[in-house]
């Protein structure tokens, strides 16, 4: 009966290319992005990362008194 | 630059947080009340809206929608407005989403307990429910985006990049997922049939995990862990390789939930090498999160918000591995149709999404009613107690998961199943059931106390609806740096990285599921298979209704144990005409398949009457409820014609005008089923429920008995 699922894959062609290029397209993007961030100027990368702490909210005592509880 | 002054707002923070908490109490009540009810299968005994079939979506829709995603809006609210300091795009657009949302919720917490569903595992509501879905997740896509364009800084921060591609993934697999040919208002069958059915589901059903319960909840640990710890990330550089491998890889790896079923080889293979690469960028994130805290891991002792949010990442990481790990064949072969998928998600749910939601939640209301949190030692003692919950709740069930796979696949040294009897291996279960339900019972308890302290803690403070800032506007001309790159320029331009998220998700499911449509015609075709008849057709609608698929599966796997017990295994051309697939996930009962007449499994009508009436008195120890309404209640026939219509659009060969005679075709078999009852017994009258369901089942399975010869075109 294996022959019934092989019957089913090989009625496709050229099927078996599907995963080397679905392997090609991620590995490249995978690459380019690698290289990217390792070239990246650390003054930029901080920049990035402390995005979240500069809010524009003026911290306050209660702020402060929160943060040391935590 | 003149500093711009203006308000951040809480209001719809506040509401979707209340939102989130209602419903994670009602999501978690009905949770433990389907846990109780594999304790005392009789508890709400004839109450058909109450069945384990109904709620089990039930609980499953609130919590992954109603307790999770307005956990995901509540942080996605929060954050996004100060990450690119402006206050939301529109108030109106916020209200319609949050006011949306909820009728989407209160509609389905209507719709499933009546039985209204389309039976896809997570995508149970019916097409207006859909419709609406879609509707309002545009509104919060034009609000986001609109709040993007309007930003006061430049760069874009990572956790908003994992929200773009969380909406943009979400309404893709929403869309393809729920394409269904309406009968009435509410039924509709699935557009799809059988195996190319069961993919689409299943590339939804994963990535439903994955960007629902996932990617949105990594952007907001990458928001609020930080904001807690007070301190930067780990690694930024780290944060953007998990984005991109994480969203890129994900989608690919939905094939792994349907491992030796009758899905083509390639496409579970696929599943499995992708699921494997998944390990990466799981871990990658998980560290990344975790190493924030390095050099401050004394505050986790001392806040109990880093607690929750410690122990939510650590579960992230061991569900991310577990997952990977069971998409092997070999460990799927053990674990699948089992508790121990019931364990593996619940430490992605209680773990990871519950623990998290509580850190933020515990985080957010002191910060916005501007005081302190009521109580640190209550909110340690939910810590503690919500813990041992998860530990009560997954344990027993990964002892039950294997306990009972490897009851099924026991041999006698003569070569016979050593428990032929499926109940032999329910019974052993039982304590762990029981057990299961305490878990739910102390995470619940937990909860309660949370509620209490959130609520003391609200009442103390005062709520800021209107939280003033000021920012300076972005300068109109920006000049671009020399030499930008292209992730660079990427990280200030939403658009293109909507787009690219789309495409990166788009090819991995095009790849996946395109081959299997294009081999539509190709679909190994079996003579004898036909339409249901018109009872029968009818009793799979009971059968949809009732929910029987979160029980029992329909899918024989190719093993000696699964052939042995209930016959030969399923083929992808039985299922050619099944709008929509029923195969299951879940076998606390036995596999159906072969149930029909002259089959393996097969039982005789009166067998199936009395099981339906009380399944304990049939079968010893089931924790099968009993369906007494099927009994009662009249068969409506109502959408009959209706239902072959739309079924005949879809594909399936029903004759010209068919319609005509399919009422009395119907009445004619269903007599025959009603007189063969009578005749071992009991009277019934041949227009009751029971008799379609029985039809239905009594047809599972049978059309290859009456062939031979397999055709493949």
């Amino acid at each position: 009966m294996l022959k019934f699922i092989k019957g089913y894959v090989s009625s496709i062609d050229g099927i078996e290319i599907y995963p080397i290029i679905s392997f090609i397209i991620f590995f490249t993007f995978f690459i380019l992005v690698t290289f990217y961030v390792i070239t990246a100027k650390k003054k930029y990368i901080d920049e990035l990362s402390n995005l979240p702490f500069d809010d524009g909210n003026p911290s306050t005592a209660l702020d402060q008194l929160n943060n040391s509880d935590q | 630059m003149e500093v711009e002054k203006f308000y951040y707002d809480n209001g719809t923070v506040r509401k979707f947080a209340l939102a989130t908490m209602i419903f994670a109490l009602i999501g978690m009540l009905v949770g433990l009340t389907v846990a109780l009810q594999f304790v005392f299968p009789k508890m709400t005994y004839g109450i058909d809206f109450l069945s384990f079939g109904r709620l089990r979506p039930l609980h499953t829709n609130a919590i992954i929608f109603a307790f999770v995603g307005n956990g995901i809006f509540t942080g996605v609210y929060y954050s996004l407005q100060r990450l690119l300091k402006t206050r939301m795009y529109s108030d109106v657009l916020s209200n319609i989403h949050f006011w949306g949302w909820q009728l989407i919720i209160l509609s389905a917490a209507i719709t499933l307990p009546l039985g209204l569903t389309s039976s896809k595992e997570y995508a149970e509501l019916e097409w207006p429910i859909d419709i609406a879905i879609t509707l309002i997740w545009v509104v919060f896509g034009l609000n986001m985006f609109g709040t993007i364009f309007k930003r006061r800084t430049r760069h874009i921060y990572v956790a908003i990049w994992f929200y773009i591609a969380t909406w943009i993934t979400v309404a893709m697999l929403h869309i393809v997922n729920n394409l269904e040919m309406p009968v009435t208002l509410f039924k509709s069958y699935s557009l799809y049939a059988g195996v190319q059915d069961a993919l689409v589901q299943w590339w939804y059903g994963h990535n439903a995990v994955a960007f629902f319960l996932t990617t949105p909840y990594l952007g907001l640990m990458y928001y609020f862990i930080p904001k807690v710890a007070n301190r930067p990330v780990y690694s930024y550089r780290l944060s953007i390789i998990h984005f991109w491998a994480l969203i890129f890889i994900y989608i690919w790896a939905g094939p792994h939930h349907l491992l030796y079923t009758a899905l083509p080889d390639w496409a579970q293979s696929l599943g499995t090498v992708f699921s494997i690469m998944l390990i990466a960028p799981s871990w990658g994130g998980m560290l990344n999160g975790l190493l924030t805290l390095r050099g401050a891991w004394d505050k986790v002792r001392e806040s109990p918000v880093l607690k929750f949010m410690v122990v939510a990442v650590t579960a992230y990481g061991m569900a991310t591995f577990e997952g990977p790990m069971l998409s092997l064949k070999n460990v799927n072969a053990l674990s699948h149709y089992t508790d121990w998928t019931i364990a593996h998600v619940h430490v992605g749910g209680l773990g990871w999404n519950g623990f998290l939601t509580f850190g933020m939640l515990y985080w957010l209301v002191p910060k916005m009613w501007n005081t302190n949190l009521f109580s640190i030692k209550l909110a340690n003692f939910h810590f503690w107690i919500g813990t041992l919950g998860i530990l009560f709740w997954t344990l027993p069930m990964y002892y039950a998961g294997f306990t009972q796979t490897l009851m099924w696949k026991e041999f006698t040294p003569d070569g016979f199943l050593m428990y032929t009897n499926f109940l032999e291996t329910v019974k052993q279960l039982k304590p762990m059931y029981a057990l299961r339900a305490l878990g739910g019972l102390l995470y619940l308890s937990g909860f309660i106390v949370m509620l209490y302290n959130i609520y003391l803690t609200m009442k103390a403070g005062s709520f800021v609806a209107q939280e003033a800032a000021e920012a300076a506007p972005l300068e109109k001309n920006f000049l671009k740096p020399k030499n930008e790159s292209f992730h660079r320029l990427l990280e200030r331009k939403p658009i293109q990285m909507l787009v690219l998220s789309f495409i990166a998700v788009a090819i991995g499911g095009a790849i996946e599921i395109v081959p299997t449509f294009l081999i539509k015609s190709n679909v190994p075709t079996i003579s004898s298979v036909q339409p249901y008849t018109p009872l029968e057709l009818e009793g799979r609608d009971i059968y949809i209704r009732e929910g029987c698929n979160n029980c029992h599966s329909q899918m024989i796997r190719p093993f000696r144990s699964e052939t042995e017990r209930y016959g030969e295994y399923s083929k992808a051309g039985e299922f050619v005409y099944d709008h929509p697939f029923l195969w299951g996930s879940k076998r606390t009962g036995p596999d159906l398949h072969r149930e029909g007449t002259g089959n393996k499994q097969s039982k005789s009508n009166i067998w199936h009457f009395n099981h339906f009436y009380d399944p304990e008195a049939v079968s010893e120890g089931s924790i099968m409820p009993p369906y007494p309404w099927l009994i009662e209640d009249q068969l409506d026939v109502s959408s009959l014609s209706a239902k072959i219509s739309a079924m005949r659009k879809l594909g399936v060969p029903y004759g010209d005008r068919y319609e005509e005679i399919a009422l009395e075709e119907l009445q004619y078999q269903a007599k025959e089923i009603a007189d063969d009852i009578a005749a071992n017994g009991v009277e019934v009258s041949s227009d009751r429920e029971v008799i379609a369901l029985i039809a239905y089942l009594q047809r599972l399975g049978t059309d290859i008995n009456n062939s031979e010869e397999v055709i493949i075109k």
